[in-house]
């Protein structure tokens, strides 16, 4: 097994902390499956370094294993390594996550580049994702916390760390508010070759989000390639990959 | 932030993204730090393959390097030149964009550069 990049030094009152379905993005990302499906896709004789980006990284746990294992999961470590997130303590945290794997991974890993503060893609150039990795927050909710803080200084200490935390967990209707924007900016995100790793639970009902992704122009598909959780319920939990074209 | 990362990114307002004046950012009272980051010629020259070279150009001339070529180096070049080499490793990789502004050319909006995180969240009126 790989090692899990160490987080110890991510401050939990502010920023999402590494859990079950952080878990499940690592065990698929370098499960045999998704491995051979990253070593055909991006061959290092291609020699055009891809990009990955992770959305909403949180601790940076799973950017941080995909740039520090770049050698077992795209069997060379030419690769560039970026994050967004909108919580400015998740992108403190997130460079130092992955410099640390990096220097303790054995093969020496890939390129982290740097975590911008920003809403999902918005601030990434059209055409320039080969990968995206987003663990959403997926959890149905009544609401959705607001982006920025609400308020000025006299907010409570509280008050903000609740926002930061919920923003890493609130979906809005369906837990799919923040997925379905996500989704909708794949087409000008992705490059020709880019695939996406999306997370879902079972309420975010993945089949008809599966479904709506294959009716997309231009050829989409669509594939759940990790599963894991409770069997019933809301909470269980699958990794879509996304990609264009036949292969 | 490294020089390298502004060529993957553009003004996050929506009307932006089609034109040619919100790429690249341009920045604005920018103070650079240099981090120390061991050279890899192989992910480097692999680099050029991928990056907007005229991009580039007009942030090392921005922030005051000495102008690039017009046409990015070739594989052979770089092999053959080590001081060609460390520079662009140098300008790419190891300077930092660690306080300021990036503005965009189209709207003229400015994100603030905080301890070398960029700040690209609007707000609400421009979302």
């Amino acid at each position: 097994m790989l090692p899990t990049p160490d987080t110890s030094h991510v401050p939990y009152t502010h920023v999402y902390e590494p859990a079950e379905d952080s878990f499940l993005l690592l065990d698929t990302l370098s499960s045999e499956s998704e491995t051979s499906f990253l070593q055909s896709h991006f061959p290092a004789s291609n020699h055009t370094p891809p990009l990955i980006l992770e959305v909403g990284p949180g601790s940076g746990v799973v950017i941080a294993f995909i740039t520090a294992n770049a050698a077992s999961l795209f069997g060379h470590t030419d690769i560039l390594a970026f994050a967004v997130d909108v919580n400015r303590f998740a992108c403190t945290a997130t460079p130092k996550t992955a410099r640390n794997a990096v220097h303790e991974s054995e093969t020496g890993g890939g390129l982290f580049l740097d975590a911008v503060q920003g809403d999902l893609t918005t601030p990434l150039r059209q055409g320039q994702v080969d990968v995206l990795v987003f663990n959403p927050p997926y959890v149905p909710t009544d609401a959705l916390p607001t982006i920025t803080p609400r308020g000025q200084k006299e907010e409570g200490k509280f008050e903000e760390e609740s926002r930061l935390l919920e923003l890493a967990y609130a979906g809005g209707k369906d837990g799919m508010e923040i997925t379905e924007r996500l989704l909708e900016a794949l087409p000008e995100t992705l490059s020709e070759r880019g695939v996406a790793y999306v997370l879902l639970c079972a309420g975010n009902r993945p089949e008809e989000v599966k479904e709506r992704i294959r009716a997309w122009e231009g050829g989409w598909r669509a594939e759940t390639v990790g599963n894991s959780g409770r069997q019933a319920g809301w909470e269980r939990l699958c990794i879509v990959r996304i990609w264009r074209g036949a292969t | 932030m490294k020089l390298l990362t502004l060529n993957f990114l553009t003004c996050a307002v929506k009307a932006c993204k089609s034109s040619s004046e919100s790429f690249p950012l341009h920045p604005k009272d920018a103070e650079l730090a240099q981090d120390e980051v061991e050279l890899n010629p192989q992910l480097l020259t692999n680099i050029l393959h991928r990056i907007d070279w005229n991009a580039l150009r007009t942030t090392a001339t921005e922030l005051g390097f000495p102008e690039l070529p017009g046409q990015a180096p070739t594989e052979e070049e770089l092999q053959a030149d080590e001081k060609k080499m460390k520079d662009l490793h140098n300008l790419l990789i190891e300077t930092q964009l660690m306080e300021g502004k990036l503005v965009c050319g189209h709207c003229g909006h400015e994100y603030a550069v905080r301890e070398g995180i960029a700040n690209f969240l609007l707000p609400s009126h421009l979302v």
